[in-house]
């Protein structure tokens, strides 16, 4: 479930590889009475869990369908993505509390480090390290890793789901916007990224020419 | 008497107030946080939500009870002794409790939420708006406390959550007035479709509404007794208070219709657009909670809308101000809620 409602688009491209909506729906993407709005809603696409945007909220939400689904014995897990930013959010730290007193070993949290928010740079908003300590002290298996290095988050998801113990799992992402593309890595970002129509193709060139064979 | 905070403008807006700057009872004390709205001698039974959903939870697997630290305080531990595999202590932590109800219900559960009013209404609002209305899940908001019936100061007094919860989109929001309404609104609450927030009295709760030909059905407003000269309509414990005053205002020869309005929203409007019809008759509208968004606003919006002009049209309500810390006696005569100051104020208001 996407918590930070914003990462929509990211989130749209994931559903239409698992085949929940058509390629070509992209085309409609925040268009009036389009399915996908920008920001994510589970009243308007399939697939989508919930309605995020409101930050904070998906950790809560989390723990309830995390207690849910064990009480009716399913083996579920249950995917909580959220931002950095929504480690502001006080319901945020209500929900981790629970979800170690509770002993909810089937909810798996991914944070999104990429230190930007919308007046600035995280930690600059509200600093939030050390975060594997805070994380770790409030009950929770911790990992911190490159969230941009793929073969490590996928160990650090192999990592979540075969833990034996009955405590929640926390992987800490640490990324930057616009990774792999050398001109968007470096460009001053203010939370949102601009790209001119003239950019596009040079910056999937780039992508094509860096994808390994 | 404390009234050091009872400056003219916060009081603007109550027009029963000029009695208490004289009034000269017995200075009463204040001793428990929650005390019984329940009159001394009165007909009461305890904790008729905890019974009623224990009973209702029997044969409803998918039944759950979560509070944010106030079971007790809420009659639920009655539901989590019944259950205690069923029942989810979330601590004091009201954004968890209702995103976390939100959550079971997306699993197919039927969560009860319990807490105090202030707190599951204005400590939660967004989590209610956003993750339980805006998607229509299944959760049953039920909370205690509701408009001025604590001791404490506006800390604990509810007294806008009406107004908060009418305004979100969806939501079925219930005003019981006793014992009997609550055991009957559960049921019916619980096999709604749908988000619900339930004003909850607990403890010893009056029961007063089996003396008459009454059942409460979710989305019905009924008449518990006619009268040519006024027409009350009331939710809550108001009602109840209502049929008292219309007891006494009969011996001074004056007749008072009570129309018991327990679902707030969606409101009866047929019903109470058939009874404010009636020509001749004060419109009074009673009710446990500030003038501001309850239920006299949604009626006088609801005539005015269908061009239903009363002769007379009047609130009896708490004043939009925080409100005095104090027993509740005291506090109801300060502000126009007790029999007394309601019968006082429907005398004084002629055709």
């Amino acid at each position: 479930m996407l918590s930070h409602g914003h990462y929509a688009i990211a989130f749209y491209a994931a559903l239409i590889e698992a085949g929940i909506i058509p390629e070509s729906e992209l085309e409609t993407y925040g268009s009036d009475d389009s399915r996908l709005p920008m920001s994510g809603m589970a009243s308007y696409t399939p697939g989508m869990e919930i309605s995020g945007g409101s930050l904070g909220q998906g950790l809560p939400i989390a723990v309830g369908m995390a207690l849910g689904l064990r009480h009716r014995g399913n083996r579920a897990f249950v995917y909580n993505s959220m931002s950095d930013g929504e480690l502001d959010e006080g319901s945020t730290w209500e929900a981790a509390m629970a979800a170690s007193h509770h002993g909810l070993g089937n909810l798996i949290c991914i944070v999104d480090i990429n230190n930007q928010q919308a007046d600035g740079p995280s930690s600059k908003v509200l600093g939030f390290e050390p975060l594997a300590d805070k994380w770790a002290a409030f009950g929770w298996h911790v990992q911190r890793i490159d969230g941009n290095h793929l073969p490590a988050v996928v160990r650090a998801f192999d990592t979540a789901r075969q833990l034996p113990d009955a405590k929640p799992r926390v992987i800490l992402c640490d990324t930057l916007m616009g990774k792999g593309i050398p001109f968007l890595e470096t460009r001053d970002k203010n939370h949102f990224i601009r790209v001119d129509p003239t950019e596009w193709q040079m910056a999937l060139d780039v992508l094509d020419a860096n994808q390994p064979q | 008497m404390p009234i050091n905070r009872n400056n003219a403008t916060r009081f603007a807006a109550a027009e029963t107030m000029n009695a208490t700057v004289t009034e000269k009872k017995p200075r009463l004390t204040t001793s428990a946080m929650i005390a019984s709205i329940a009159a001394e001698g009165q007909r009461v039974r305890a904790a008729p939500f905890g019974k009623a959903l224990t009973e209702y939870a029997e044969a409803h697997p998918e039944i759950v009870g979560l509070t944010a630290d106030l079971a007790k305080y809420t009659d639920l531990h009655v539901f989590a002794q019944a259950y205690p595999e069923r029942f989810f202590q979330m601590g004091m932590a009201e954004q968890l409790l209702m995103g976390a109800a939100g959550g079971m219900a997306k699993v197919g559960l039927v969560p009860f939420a319990t807490t105090y009013a202030v707190f599951g209404t204005r400590r939660a609002y967004d989590f209610i708006h956003q993750v339980i209305a805006e998607e229509n899940l299944n959760v049953k908001i039920c909370c205690a406390l509701p408009g001025l019936t604590t001791r404490y100061g506006p800390s604990h007094q509810a007294t806008e959550d009406l107004a908060m919860m009418r305004a979100i989109p969806g939501l079925t929001v219930v005003d019981p007035c006793d014992a009997l309404d609550i055991e009957q609104a559960v049921p019916q609450i619980a096999a709604h479709q749908g988000p619900v927030y339930m004003r909850l009295l607990r403890g010893q709760v009056p029961l007063v509404l089996d003396e008459y030909d009454y059942k409460f059905e979710l989305g019905r407003a009924k008449r518990l007794r006619d009268g040519n000269d006024v027409l009350v309509i009331s939710s809550g414990f108001m009602t109840m208070r209502t049929l008292e005053v219309a007891k006494q205002l009969e011996a001074d020869g004056v007749k008072v219709a009570v129309l018991h309005c327990p679902t707030i929203k969606p409101l009866d409007e047929a019903t109470i657009l058939a009874e404010a019809r009636q020509p001749g008759r004060v419109v009074v509208v009673a009710e446990n909670h500030s003038v501001i968004g309850g239920l006299g606003e949604a009626v006088a919006s609801l005539l005015m809308h269908e061009g239903v002009m009363p002769s007379r049209f009047r609130m009896l309500a708490l004043p939009d101000a925080f409100l005095d810390a104090g027993a509740l006696p005291t506090l109801h005569d300060r502000y126009g809620i007790s029999a007394e100051k309601m019968a006082a104020s429907i005398k004084g208001w002629p055709k």
